[in-house]
């Protein structure tokens, strides 16, 4: 692991900020793998999630993170909850489904969040809606001039949501100061990338949404840290959003009662050989930022403070049963008060009156090369510039290791890679000539009507059933087959009715 | 088309005089707006073309694109992002272009948006907002009644107006509400009656149905473009000496079961009208709510007039049989009467 020579516009790390990373790191196993021993107690009420081998993207992405701004993790990323400064014993009892939990045992996991001190918003399992939802912590920040950054990961199998497509859009035509982790940890539950995506970098879509974006080695946590360092500092300036891809292995099932023996064991060889903890201890010991006595110092600080906090999550109570009627509506309960960071006369008529109508200005794609050019996307020079391909130019903190391709066998990938390699070289003229379904394609279309592909032509499709019971009079009552016009008296069981008129007055 | 100067407040304050639903959404919209900065709108085509039923024209030209967002067409993403944005204290208005498109963010409102509270103590203060309904031939994917899956889900409020005041006061207080609320808008009612609205600063209660009419013999329980179908059933039945009372329920979740209880009580008979389809329509949680509450009061069987267990189809015959109508409700009610 080497700290590349190149140091991005942040500002070096000081020894402070090295070891810090190595705490949260340690302290997100050492909580984790406390938690599988109360798992195996039956001590865990639901599910746990095991993050161990991605503690790096955790803590070196939430660690480019000012106090002020915002996160929303997903279930593997504890670690940014610690480095947020929620304390162990919060994960704890969250999955203790202890009373004590941020949710009073409402929701387990990770599941939970905190909008007024340390800016988290809680996740949900479906994947993707973070996305959007961050996309507009984004946005508010901007319009009440706090200046924040919103930060949110998805895993590889999020990455083909609707919503992660959708909250993109939204992000990159809002210009919202929003990173987006791509946390490519290899496998959607069972499903490798591959199998997911015919790319080989997730980061390359990027170029689609015009968002620049970057790939960094997920197990390297001082590149993820100056990689999302990077990203944070171009959303605070104005110039998101930003997708950062990063590459690393989920060290375990999808969760503890998968064994995960679907993956490949030369996988799990390569990736722990690359563990980040311990590509990061020799990291500090060969730059001599640290020593023997430090690291047993931090290690016997950490086992100090989990026993603490789970203990007090053991001795917990579990919540009341009549809290399962509580809580539903806000009555009152929160205060809901904006924090203005600039003055509300500046939104308030008539200051912020405009136009009510596009000019051309507003319209940069429609230019005359756009049109003449066939795609403006290669053309218009207002289109920022696409995504991975062309990141380690602009921003030189991440072209910084990118991991070394795994086995061949991990990653099989079919042969549209070749093409997807160089897009920036690709010419549009491969488009065919022809369009596959020709205009004028329709009920006058002559060569349609007889066309096999006409559904008129097709045997199987025939009107006459309908046409039988439709070629009625309206007026006739059978025309319908709804139940106040059924013959009167009688059901189909041949029982008489007894919501009709007639019925009811010789019934009473 | 260039203005000079803002051409807002013609479009967005009629003048004085009786207004139409449309024209009393956008004030309700502009005075909260006006009032709070922290109001925003966000949804497709809501800015420039003022929506595609023009409840937020002029609302771009007097507050301008930080407070009136205009969306790709990503209902998921405008939901999330209203979402996203309630986190911070603001209180966004989004606009489904046609409420039937709620469907696309389903998952969004149902899972995210609705149970943020209960869970995680978030409240979400925001409206979505949308035109809904049928009877003016917009076919199947533009004339749905999906307020019922949202009744469904615990953590949101849903609102259908009938009426311009009431879709003006219910507004505001959905919009200072600290929940998410759902706030359909029969487009039918749109532009088809006039009303003055009440001076001043004036909201109604979320939560509470009215009684639009006294009676002795039957209890119409109705909302939206059927409580007018049910005022004009009302109206016939007296003619023949059945004396109706119509409830228009205004909001269905949280449902004001007291109003229909003591209604109930003393018609001694429920017909419950509306234009969702039959099954799984807001008719049966009020029958059962009946049952559970004045069963000992009840002289005849519940009875319901609904749209049919179909999809809204196009045509006019069609749609005129799927759809309630003041002959099938008078139908029942006679009927009903009979008991």
């Amino acid at each position: 692991m080497t700290q590349s020579a190149t140091q991005p516009a942040t500002q070096p790390m000081t020894r402070e900020q090295h070891l810090d990373l190595y705490y949260y790191m340690q302290l997100n196993r050492q909580l984790e793998e406390r938690m599988v021993r109360l798992f195996r107690q039956n001590k865990i009420v639901g599910g746990l999630y095991s993050s161990l081998g991605q503690e790096a993207v955790s803590v070196g992405t939430c660690y480019a993170l000012e106090k002020r701004d915002w996160i929303a993790p997903m279930i593997r990323n504890i670690g940014a909850l610690l480095v947020k400064g929620v304390p162990p014993r919060d994960i704890f009892t969250q999955h203790m489904a202890k009373f004590t939990s941020p949710t009073l045992g409402k929701d387990g996991t990770s599941h939970f969040g905190d909008l007024k001190v340390r800016h988290i918003v809680s996740p949900i399992s479906m994947l993707g809606d973070l996305i959007p939802v961050m996309t507009g912590v984004a946005m508010a920040g901007r319009y009440l001039g706090q200046n924040i950054v919103a930060l949110t990961w998805i895993g590889d199998g999020g990455s083909s949501t609707g919503a992660f497509h959708e909250g993109l859009g939204l992000a990159a035509s809002q210009r919202a100061a929003f990173v987006l982790i791509i946390e490519n940890n290899q496998w959607a539950y069972s499903t490798p990338v591959s199998r997911q995506v015919p790319i080989q970098n997730l980061a390359d879509r990027g170029a689609a949404y015009g968002i620049a974006s970057a790939i960094v080695d997920g197990n390297d946590v001082v590149a993820v840290y100056q990689a999302a360092k990077e990203a944070v500092n171009e959303c605070r300036a104005g110039r998101g959003p930003r997708i950062i891809e990063v590459k690393t292995m989920r060290m375990r099932g999808h969760a503890q009662h998968d064994p995960a023996e679907y993956v490949p064991k030369e996988m799990f060889d390569y990736w722990k050989a690359r563990d980040p903890i311990t590509l990061y201890e020799k990291y500090l010991s060969e730059n001599k930022i640290w020593d023997a006595a430090a690291k047993s110092e931090i290690d016997a600080r950490i086992e100090r403070e989990l026993d603490v906090e789970q203990k007090f999550a053991e001795d917990s109570p579990l919540p009341p049963p009549e809290l399962a009627e509580e809580g539903v509506y806000c009555d009152g309960c929160h205060k809901i008060e904006a924090d203005w960071k600039r003055a509300k006369a500046d939104l308030m008529p008539p200051k912020s009156s405009i136009d009510p109508t596009w000019r051309l200005k507003d319209l940069p794609a429609y230019t005359q090369a756009a049109i003449t050019g066939g795609n403006g996307a290669k053309t218009s020079s207002q289109t920022p510039v696409p995504a991975a391909t062309a990141a380690p130019a602009s921003h030189p903190a991440m072209q910084k290791s990118v991991p070394a391709p795994a086995p061949e066998r991990i990653q099989p990938q079919p042969g549209p890679q070749a093409a997807h390699a160089a897009p920036g070289t690709e010419v549009v003229t491969e488009e065919p000539a022809v369009p596959r379904v020709p205009f004028g394609r329709g009920p006058k279309d002559k060569a349609f009507r007889q066309s096999p592909e006409n559904p008129q032509n097709k045997p199987a499709y025939t009107r006459a059933p309908k046409e039988k019971s439709f070629s009625r009079n309206p007026q006739e009552k059978s025309f319908s087959k709804g139940p106040r016009n059924k013959p009167f008296g009688k059901n189909a069981q041949g029982k008489p009715f007894t919501k009709n008129p007639q019925d009811k007055q010789g019934r009473r | 088309m260039s203005h000079t100067a803002p051409s807002a407040s013609s479009k967005v304050v009629p003048a004085s005089g009786p207004i139409t639903m449309v024209d009393a959404i956008r004030q309700a919209m502009f005075e909260e707006m006006e009032r709070d900065p922290a109001v925003v709108a966000i949804g497709e085509d809501i800015g420039v073309y003022g929506g595609a039923f023009k409840v937020t024209d002029g609302l771009l030209a007097k507050f301008g694109r930080e407070r009136v967002i205009e969306t790709p067409i990503a209902e998921t993403a405008i939901i999330g992002a209203a979402c996203g944005m309630s986190f911070l204290g603001l209180r966004p208005v989004a606009e489904m272009q046609f409420i039937d498109f709620i469907a696309c963010c389903f998952n969004q409102v149902t899972n995210f948006v609705a149970k943020s509270h209960y869970l995680w103590g978030a409240p979400v203060p925001m409206v979505i907002r949308g035109p809904s309904g049928g009877g003016v031939h917009g076919g199947p994917f533009h004339s749905a009644n999906p307020e019922m899956y949202f009744v469904h889900t615990p953590g949101l409020k849903v609102i259908y107006p009938s009426t311009p005041s009431d879709a003006k006061g219910l507004l505001k207080s959905a919009i200072r509400d600290n929940n998410p609320v759902l706030f359909f808008e029969h487009k039918y009612l749109y532009r088809r009656l006039k009303e003055e609205m009440p001076p001043g600063d004036y909201t109604v209660p979320i939560g509470k149905a009215i009684v639009r009419r006294a009676g002795r013999d039957l209890t119409i329980v109705s909302y939206a473009a059927m409580a007018h179908i049910a005022m004009e059933a009302a109206v016939l039945l007296a003619k023949e000496g059945i004396e109706a009372e119509v409830i228009d329920l205004r909001t269905l979740l949280p449902l004001d079961k007291d109003t229909i209880l003591t209604s109930v009580k003393k018609t001694n008979k429920l017909l419950v009208v509306h234009e969702d389809t039959r099954t799984g329509g807001i008719a049966g949680e009020i029958a059962a709510l009946v049952f559970e509450g004045a069963f000992e009061d009840l002289d005849g069987p519940v009875a319901r007039v609904t749209a049919l267990d179909t999809p809204v189809p196009y045509a006019p015959p069609l749609e005129e049989r799927f759809l309630p109508n003041t002959e099938k409700v008078v139908a029942a009610a006679r009927e009903l009467a009979k008991y």
